[in-house]
């Protein structure tokens, strides 16, 4: 037997679509399903995308995606969503927090918004998890996608919202690594210049001149699940103190994952 | 309860006075507009509820209870005369209510209090402020009425308010801020950009205002109904046509070539949801729509296909 299609892979994700097939958050099956059909193509033969550790990822009930920025826009983001739709069963809708201007964008808002890909407000992300859903989380934010490829592997500052948002809510946090986006579109520079012109933060200018992403190998890996105990009101110390932990085991994931990753490119693994 | 209902003269506040009455209550009704086949158990006072005239409506008929549902919604309706209709007729149902001894008032808002915006969050609560007034300043007196009932909440400790704001509305009537947007055979919409509306069929919008009128619930509540729908599956399902085109376009066609005419800040309207979370309501008064979002569209489909012919 093949691989489902799209719509079979939609149609078993447990969500209340209504009978337009769009559920409470206008999250849409049809849009889905075009939209899995693309990237799950993609995520096959175009980053070859291998998962390792998705049995973390609870199959129900809410839970908290933290990982890394890879590359020079959020092809991490758009494979994570991907792999939770194919590597898991039944297939899961990651919900990850964009930032502001995708709504601004036509297309890209008409899209984000049937995808279930919402601006990152805590409105947003406090709801999601209390309906029981899966949130995708990248605490470098925007600063991640602006790394360099001379700093792929590296991690820049993570925000504290999501640990308190954890606590508050008393989600578990699983942690990923994702290597790969950086060959995809390896920046050498971010113009903001033509960023301003297009309505978006940056354009990440790479050596072939664009900004589309080249066909390449990525790894992604999942660590067990994370629990902290508290309310989201403790003092920034000690929330700096659990941030610190989520991103040391982001970083031992990123290792993990490169050397996964090394294996297949040179050969010595299953590629 | 003897309840006097404010706006008689639109449709739906014409149910709510017709459902009031059914279930056995002493019902009036007052409105500037006059109410022409008005059963003869609901006596109507034609008064603008801003003159001398409507306070003698409360001196005498000493009414219970009081819905206002005399705000003008429609963005098409001008101005100032709008504001000064949902501001100082707020201010006049009040003013009366508290001076002639009413013990409860309704007041029936709309849930585009909240406003549109790139950074609004898809379901709002009632303790959210209003967003996006900046870029949609037609909508002030409607905030500012809503905000004025609100404040009575503790400026009034004795007189029981409620606040509802209540989402679209669609059915019979074809009245309404969506009907009326869905009143062509075209209907605009802004390319790249597909929002949520949520609405409530006529009948359910009239059951939960005599909920909260029965039920003497005091506080702001959202009433929400069915889930949300994109605007292009609405237009769709109701037999019109979705003509998506760029924004700066569009601004210039407002009420030409048989499009709507909207102001200006509108558009942040059909590029942007806003979509309530209900609970609150639901969880109070027991409230619960009858008819999904799927039967209303239909039903409205066959009402409004008239308008084509």
């Amino acid at each position: 037997m093949g691989s489902p299609t799209a719509k079979e892979v939609i149609d078993r994700m447990e969500l209340p679509f209504n009978g337009f097939g769009i559920d409470p958050y206008g999250v849409s099956k049809k849009h889905m399903a075009q939209a899995l059909a693309v990237f799950g193509w993609l995520y096959r033969n175009y980053f070859r995308v291998k998962c390792q550790g998705v049995e973390h990822v609870p199959k129900r009930g809410r839970g908290m995606l933290v990982g890394n920025h890879s590359g020079g826009y959020a092809i991490d983001g758009m494979m994570t969503v991907t792999a939770m739709a194919l590597e898991l069963d039944p297939p899961r809708l990651a919900q990850s927090m964009t930032e502001k201007f995708m709504n601004a964008l036509p297309g890209a808002s008409l899209w984000t918004s049937r995808t279930g890909q919402f601006t990152g407000l805590p409105e947003h992300a406090e709801r999601l998890l209390h309906d029981e859903r899966l949130l995708l989380v990248f605490p470098e934010g925007a600063r991640g996608t602006a790394k360099l490829y001379k700093e792929r592997y590296s991690l820049v500052e993570f925000g504290t919202g999501f640990i308190r948002l954890a606590l508050k809510t008393k989600t578990p946090i699983i942690p990923f690594g994702f290597v790969g986006g950086a060959d995809a579109v390896p920046s050498v520079r971010n113009s903001k210049t033509l960023g301003k012109l297009l309505g978006v933060p940056y354009v990440p200018i790479t050596p072939w001149g664009l900004a589309l992403p080249a066909p390449t190998t990525c790894q992604l890996h999942f660590g067990e699940p994370m629990h902290f105990e508290g309310s989201g009101d403790e003092d920034d110390a000690t929330v700096r103190g659990w941030v610190g932990q989520v991103k040391s085991r982001i970083a031992q994931l990123i290792d993990e994952a490169r050397a996964a990753r090394k294996a297949r490119v040179t050969g010595g693994g299953d590629r | 309860m003897k309840v006097l209902v404010v706006g008689t003269g639109g449709p739906l506040a014409q149910g709510v006075a017709l459902q009031l009455k059914a279930r056995g209550h002493e019902v009036m009704g007052m409105d500037r507009r006059p109410w022409t086949d008005a059963p003869k158990g609901i006596p109507t006072f034609n008064v603008d509820i801003r003159k001398r005239a409507a306070e003698d409506v409360f001196r005498t008929q000493l009414p219970e209870c009081v819905v206002h549902m005399a705000t003008v919604n429609a963005l098409t309706a001008g101005g100032e005369e709008r504001a000064r209709i949902n501001v100082g007729g707020t201010r006049a149902v009040f003013e009366h209510s508290v001076g002639h001894g009413v013990k409860h008032v309704v007041f029936v808002g709309r849930h585009t209090y909240y406003g549109a915006g790139v950074d609004s969050p898809l379901y709002h609560t009632e303790d959210e402020p209003p967003h996006g007034i900046g870029e949609f300043p037609e909508l002030a007196d409607l905030v500012a009425a809503d905000l004025f009932a609100a404040n009575a909440l503790w400026r009034e400790p004795r007189l029981c308010t409620t606040v509802l704001r209540l989402v679209y509305t669609l059915g019979p009537s074809r009245q309404g801020t969506l009907a009326s947007f869905l009143k062509g055979r075209r209907v605009p919409m802004v390319l790249g950009y597909d929002p949520l509306f949520q609405f409530l069929e006529e009948g359910d919008a009239v059951h939960a205002i005599v909920h909260a009128a029965e039920q003497r619930v005091k506080g702001i509540f959202n009433v929400a109904g069915p889930s949300p729908v994109p605007l292009s599956s609405i237009i769709r399902y109701t037999d019109r046509i979705p003509v998506p085109l760029p924004e700066p376009v569009l601004v210039r066609l407002f009420g030409r070539f048989g499009f709507p005419k909207l102001p200006r800040g509108a558009i942040e309207h059909i590029k942007y949801p806003i979509v309530v979370d209900g609970r609150a309501f639901k969880r109070v008064t027991g409230f619960q729509f009858q008819v999904d979002e799927v039967e209303t569209l239909r039903r409205f489909r066959e009402i409004a296909s008239v308008d084509f012919k």
